[in-house]
């Protein structure tokens, strides 16, 4: 056996596995990361991983300032300026906790500030409600916030240890928010694999912001007042992160893959199958669970429906995925989220996906939206069963409505 | 599709939640050992950190992952392997949520699964307050008082293992007290020393069948959740009218007050203990009615208080407040099986009250020494040696 070989195996071997939350896997990531600067303020059920990383302090497990803010608000600035210092942050909220954060979330990706956030998926207020719906961080789509959806315990922990790469990359420098379906991963335990931290220093290198560091030994002034003279200069700036994010992304991923030996694939998007399917449904989050239940179910009855998980949606891999859906007869897009007035009163994914088909001359198949699960109801078998139903009926050419809710009383 | 197995644990936020989580790890990590996936979940509608509300958690175990993906793609599990009930007062019925209505706590449970419930009372007291089922069940009771094994301090009275050894018992094929034996041993702190009491509960564990009709035959509130375009409009809901005077059983005199309460939401399966009034100390001072959170008193004719058993959740502050010496004692839930008028009866007969009342206050702790419900402080700590010979006995 090569020297590689046995050290690799006897880093297998020293990988441990564990019993925890998809909250718990992303504060074991920022032990394993060795964050710098931690802070906290309760909301559900975003709070579950500040109660692990103040118990991994406590423990001595964990050493990073763990500072308990006396609101979102701060939480966010805290965090931001550390960043700016040179210190490896990390924060997140929950729902309305997340909407007060908004001025400080607002100005973290326009100062080129890396950040990894945990959004705990959680309906907007009012009615207060605990349950999943992604209005809260689809919030911030449009500000330079990358987002990514996670559907397991594992993927949890794998994606904070890649948003510390994605974000800390000199190419992009900006915040990261992974979003995690209240109940379904925050508060639901399964067994993680746990890499070693030989392992996570080869893949993480030290956050290095370079000359944008905050520091007396670099004298800089950061965020000054200005006008319609610099503003949109500024903004372009920024853009052009996005016009990198994608490909950046990509070998972030293939860079993963090779230290931790686990296979991901396409970073993007996760298809399921798909290979012959006539018809496909689209979501993000955890409802791959009874959607992957219910496309099992429905290949046995022998129907050709697929299932698509989009993980990041910003940056949005429109070319990807719209190369991807014209393979399908139709589409069906389930959106855990509403965007009220919106065209054709359609959920946000359901509207970036029309949009992603619209250029090009390839085929445009019929793009259904489902608007579902709202404030945590549960998405079940049947609901799969039946918007795929009619993603069917679309398919065969028959006049389906634009726009339904699923799972509603009515 | 393989088999899935489910498990649920109905306990008291705050104090046992831990408890209820922990046990659910430990049958994650038993069947672990005999290759089945599994998770474990608190019930996330659940507020648990509300003192003495009921909550569940759970755990649910497959013999393959694609079975247990199917099991995953609901909320909480609806047909469940075994209930186990961490606090026996419990077993008057759920109401975790007001939309919940009020719950049994044998309702999951799958045709002739078992209902373990932590006890020193009887089976047949168990059926005085567990509700009518329309399938058979078995019932069966551990040994024990509720456990707050876990909360703040790891007071540990071998509770969660020996609810283990129960479940390895009633449902051999999730797993077997072999794998239970490896997961004490290797993942349990002061396992060696907590695998007898394990052994114990799961050889002597004899639950007996519940025939359907057996049980409290009251009925269940249910609560049937309206349409979208019947609710009102702006996140607004009806609010409760005023109240009106209620009438003397005895004399018909009508007078006092009794505030209009909602029929859907009661407030009694919170409460592990409740006042008990002597109206023959009472100053009518008012203070009672003034300061219960709940609203729970009705002014009587004759200018007394009087509790409303179905509002009251137990929380004790009426006795804290009453400056009456031996008017209002809280007494522990396991003296009552009904939610009568306490002032009807004294009405109906005031001597036979004084000597239900000299009764049930007897066996009261007195206020001041009282900590988490009936219990006085320090009693829990007190309570160990004797618990863990109960252990031991199994």
């Amino acid at each position: 056996m090569g020297t590689v070989a046995v050290q690799e195996l006897k880093q297998k071997q020293a990988e441990q596995e564990a019993l925890i939350t998809g909250a718990e896997a992303i504060a074991v990531a920022c032990k394993l990361a060795d964050v710098d600067v931690v802070t906290a303020y309760p909301i559900r059920p975003y709070d579950t991983v500040v109660q692990y990383i103040s118990q991994l302090v406590a423990d001595g497990e964990m050493d990073c300032e763990y500072i308990a803010a006396e609101g979102e608000h701060s939480q966010f600035e805290i965090v931001k300026h550390a960043s700016m210092c040179g210190a490896r942050v990390f924060c997140g909220s929950s729902g309305v906790g997340w909407m007060y954060a908004m001025e400080c979330l607002t100005v973290t990706p326009a100062l080129r500030v890396p950040m990894v956030a945990m959004v705990g998926n959680r309906a907007l207020d009012d009615p207060g409600a605990f349950g999943v719906e992604h209005n809260d961080a689809l919030s911030v789509r449009d500000l330079g916030w990358n987002l990514i959806w996670v559907d397991s315990a594992q993927e949890c922990l794998d994606t904070a240890l890649l948003a510390y790469r994605i974000a800390e990359d000199r190419r992009m420098m900006v915040p990261v928010a992974i979003s995690c379906d209240g109940s379904f991963l925050t508060h639901s335990q399964a067994l993680v694999k746990i890499p070693t931290a030989e392992q996570v220093k080869r893949f993480l290198p030290r956050y290095d912001r370079g000359e944008l560091l905050l520091h007396p030994d670099n004298v800089i002034s950061i965020a000054p007042q200005c006008n319609e003279d610099w503003v949109m200069e500024i903004r372009r700036s920024n853009y052009a992160v996005t016009e990198r994010a994608l490909d950046v992304i990509g070998e972030c991923y293939a860079d993963f893959e090779q230290v931790f030996g686990r296979k991901i694939g396409n970073p993007f998007f996760e298809e399921y199958m798909t290979e012959d399917a006539e018809v496909v449904l689209v979501g993000m989050g955890t409802l791959s669970t009874p959607a992957r239940v219910a496309i099992r179910k429905m290949r046995e009855e022998g129907r050709k429906v697929g299932f698509v998980r989009l993980r990041w949606f910003r940056p949005f891999p429109a070319e990807a995925l719209a190369k991807c859906l014209r393979r399908f007869k139709a589409i069906g897009v389930v959106d855990r989220d509403y965007s009220l007035g919106s065209p054709y009163l359609s959920g946000v994914l359901a509207t970036e996906i029309r949009t992603a088909l619209y250029p090009g001359s390839g085929p445009k198949p019929p793009v259904l939206g489902f608007i579902c699960g709202l404030g945590g109801r549960e998405v079940l078998v049947p609901d799969i069963e039946k918007m795929t139903g009619f993603v069917s009926q679309a398919a065969a050419g028959e006049s389906v409505p634009l726009t339904q809710w699923i799972g509603l009383r009515e | 599709m393989g088999q899935l197995f489910a498990v649920e644990i109905i306990y008291r936020g705050v104090f046992q939640k831990i408890l209820a989580k922990n046990i659910c790890r430990g049958i994650v990590l038993a069947a672990h050992h005999e290759g089945k996936p599994g998770l474990s979940f608190g019930r996330y509608s659940d507020s648990p950190e509300r003192n003495g509300i009921p909550a569940k958690s759970y755990a649910i175990v497959a013999t393959d992952e694609q079975t247990l993906e199917a099991g995953m793609a609901q909320y909480s599990p609806k047909q469940v392997d075994i209930t186990v009930v961490l606090d026996d007062t419990l077993c008057k019925g759920l109401e975790s949520w007001a939309w919940m209505g009020l719950q049994a706590v044998n309702r999951f449970l799958k045709p002739n699964a078992t209902l373990a419930v932590i006890s020193n009372e009887s089976v047949p007291t168990l059926l005085q307050w567990i509700h009518v089922k329309d399938q058979p069940y078995r019932l069966g009771a551990l040994p024990g008082l509720a456990s707050f094994s876990g909360m703040w301090n790891f007071k540990d009275d071998h509770t969660d293992v020996r609810v283990l050894g129960v479940i390895a018992k009633a449902v051999p094929q999730l797993f077997s007290f072999a794998s239970l034996e490896k997961y004490i041993t290797t993942k349990v702190k002061d396992g060696a020393a907590k695998l007898p009491s394990a052994q114990l509960a799961y050889e002597r564990f004899h639950p007996v069948e519940v025939r359907v009709g057996l049980g409290n035959p009251e009925p269940l509130r249910e609560y049937t959740q309206p349409k979208w375009a019947q609710m009102r409009e702006g996140t607004s809901i009806p609010g409760m009218a005023q109240g009106g005077p209620i009438i003397d059983p005895v004399t018909g005199v009508e007078g006092g007050h009794r505030p209009l309460r909602s029929e859907k939401f009661l407030k009694f399966a919170t409460r592990t203990l409740r006042p008990v009034t002597n109206f023959d100390t009472c100053t009518k001072c008012t203070l009672c009615w003034l300061n219960c959170p709940d609203a729970s008193f009705d002014v009587t004719p004759d200018g007394l208080y009087d509790t409303n058993l179905e509002a009251c959740s137990g929380c004790g502050i009426c006795e804290e407040i009453c400056p009456a010496p031996n008017c209002i004692t809280m007494v522990s839930e396991h003296q009552f099986s009904d939610n009568a008028s306490q002032w009807a009866a004294f009405k109906q007969d005031p001597n036979a009250y004084q000597a239900w009342v000299a009764a049930k206050s007897a066996a009261a702790v007195p206020l001041g020494e009282r900590s988490h419900g009936y219990r006085y402080k320090g009693q829990y700590q007190e309570q160990i040696p004797a618990a863990l010979a109960v252990a031991n006995k199994g």
